[in-house]
């Protein structure tokens, strides 16, 4: 799909009414926080409170008309990202709470002695790759996975440059490799990995691939057929659309071979006192009623995202980052923890600033200037470790955020530096 | 200009000349506390001497101005004095600190201390503060163990 008109950075910020808001005190909102969370646009909050209005029924199987009503929606925006992701088929999008509950719904398919799929058996000697980069929503879930197994886990390391080190791929990667899951986009470091050496080696080896694409699908085009790996996670939030919905994508054969992961109501096919047989996919790991209205705000978030283009905001914030990466560098003392040129790379910048804490500097940003960024370890704390840092700030970009932002962010910097200096 | 206030001179002192910084022998016990939510970590020594005479109290750390600005007054505030007085400006600050901001600091207790009191409107810094608090608190327990 085309964009309807020439990107215009105003025009988008209108569409997102908190942007104009102002804080206490009259200072104007910076949210350079979207890494975080985003923020939403008229459409997604008109759309999900028409449907609260108008609309509101169970899904799945009240019979009345606002049941048919409400059930059309929520399938419809399932139609919708199946189509913004390029998923061969609807049926392999499952509505999960958010990207972590994705993540956990595969890794509880291994070593899951109701599932008897051999790619699915994991026992001591079988090992799980991840990365050094990762969420803790993509390492937790593997750890436990390893606990419950005895299965190995064992990770990538990542470069001084903050890529990922992958010389060691064939090694790490072998015979005994049941799944390897890595980050598409680093929510830290703002890399891009590249999925192709590692699927190739995991297809030779037979194991499966997931990606973690929490900061990737909201910022450029992803097609899960042209990825080719096996599955991929992401939220809602973080695209425009509400919290309490995320999406797992996996292959359609895989999804089968599975056991459920929530039992309740609506995954089912028949119930006796002693035994279930389960609903067809995606049904089948959507138990009890799911988050309806949220589901349909991320429809909308979808149309929203399509309609400004998704090429067009990867470049938007291409621009951003090549901005922010060439002001920031100018500032004494700051480092950035990440890739410093704009290739294979996102709109997430994350840095230190010698003798000051980044609490201190969100903190500051926050009250003198009404700049909202991260501060923390944003929930990868191995890769702090790795860097030999306890905490970075981040400032994550999206398709509203302007270079006027990024000298505001600067000037507020600055200023930390004469708080603390 | 909210945070501002809280970022009182007196921190800000604290935090670029940290005073009796680095961990010293003799000791009686060593702890080694950590805030999670933000990694901010100090390591404490206490060594006591007769009376309940706190004769030093040494530490290491890495966080943010509130958490290592807490450190070095207190290092100032209880070394010197004893057990039972020094627990006793622990309470008083443990109890300004959660007061939300809203309770009145006692300044004959806290003495520099009590320019800490903005921090309690700030609920996220709040444990900033208290880190090293807390941690002197353990390591006089497990001192008279």
């Amino acid at each position: 799909m085309t964009s309807a008109a020439p990107f215009d950075v105003e025009r988008i910020r209108k569409d997102f009414p908190i942007l104009s808001r102002e804080l206490p005190g009259g200072r104007p909102l910076v949210y350079l926080d979207s890494g975080n969370s985003s923020q939403k646009p008229t459409l997604v909050i008109e759309t999900m409170r028409e449907h609260l209005a108008q609309h509101y029924g169970n899904v799945g199987r009240a019979l009345h008309a606002l049941g048919s009503e409400s059930t059309e929606a929520y399938e419809g925006a399932r139609d919708k990202i199946a189509a913004f992701i390029g998923a061969p088929s609807r049926d392999e999008v499952i509505f999960t709470k958010n990207a972590s509950e994705s993540i956990n719904l595969v890794a509880y398919a291994f070593g899951n002695p109701i599932n008897t799929d051999e790619r699915f058996k994991v026992g001591p000697g079988d090992e799980i790759v991840i990365s050094e980069m990762e969420h803790h929503s993509n390492i937790v879930p593997w750890q436990l996975l390893a606990q419950r197994t005895g299965a190995t886990l064992r990770w990538f390391p990542v470069t001084d440059e903050g890529r990922l080190d992958i010389e060691g791929l064939n090694e790490l990667v072998n015979e005994r490799t049941k799944i390897v899951s890595i980050v598409h986009q680093s929510n830290v470091l703002g890399t891009v990995n590249s999925e192709s050496p590692i699927l190739a080696r995991v297809r030779e080896v037979g194991a499966l691939m997931m990606l973690d694409a929490s900061q990737s699908v909201p910022h450029q085009a992803v097609d899960v057929a042209e990825l080719g790996v096996d599955f991929v996670a992401f939220t809602g939030h973080k695209m425009v659309g509400p919290s309490g919905i995320g999406v797992l994508w996996g292959r359609r054969e895989l999804l089968d071979a599975m056991p459920p992961f929530l039992g309740g109501g609506e995954m089912i096919e028949a119930v006796w006192m002693d035994h279930s047989t389960y609903a067809p996919v995606p049904h089948k790991f959507e138990a009890g009623t799911p988050p309806i209205v949220e589901a349909v705000g991320l429809g909308a978030a979808v149309d929203y995202l399509t309609s400004v283009g998704m090429e067009e905001i990867k470049q938007h914030e291409k621009e951003l980052t090549g901005y922010a990466l060439d002001a920031l560098q100018e500032v004494n003392g700051l480092r950035i923890i990440g890739p410093r040129t704009v290739v294979a790379r996102g709109g997430t910048v994350s840095f230190t600033m010698e003798g000051i804490h980044p609490h201190d500097v969100g903190q500051i940003l926050d009250d003198v200037y009404g700049i909202a960024v991260r501060v923390g370890h944003h929930c990868a704390r191995p890769l702090h470790l790795r860097f030999g840092i306890p905490a970075t700030t981040r400032a994550s970009f999206y398709l509203y955020n302007t270079t006027a932002e990024i000298d505001a962010l600067v000037r507020g910097l600055h200023h930390v530096q004469k708080v603390f200096g | 200009m909210i945070a501002e206030s809280m970022y009182q001179e007196l921190i800000l002192e604290h935090y670029k000349h940290p005073q009796g910084r680095g961990l010293r022998e003799p000791y009686d016990a060593e702890v080694h506390h950590v805030n999670p939510t933000c990694g901010d970590e100090v390591t404490m020594r206490v060594k006591l001497g007769d009376g309940g005479k706190v004769l030093d109290v040494s530490y290491d750390g890495q966080g943010c101005s509130i958490s290592q600005a807490a450190a070095s007054v207190l290092h100032e505030l209880a070394t010197g004095s004893t057990v039972h007085e020094s627990l006793s400006v622990v309470d008083e600050f443990t109890r300004l600190m959660q007061g939300r901001g809203q309770v009145e600091a006692d300044e004959d207790v806290l003495g520099d201390a009590v320019a800490f009191a903005g921090v309690a409107k700030f609920p996220a810094r709040v444990k900033c503060a208290l880190l090293a608090w807390m941690a002197y608190k353990d390591a006089l327990v497990r001192s008279q163990a």
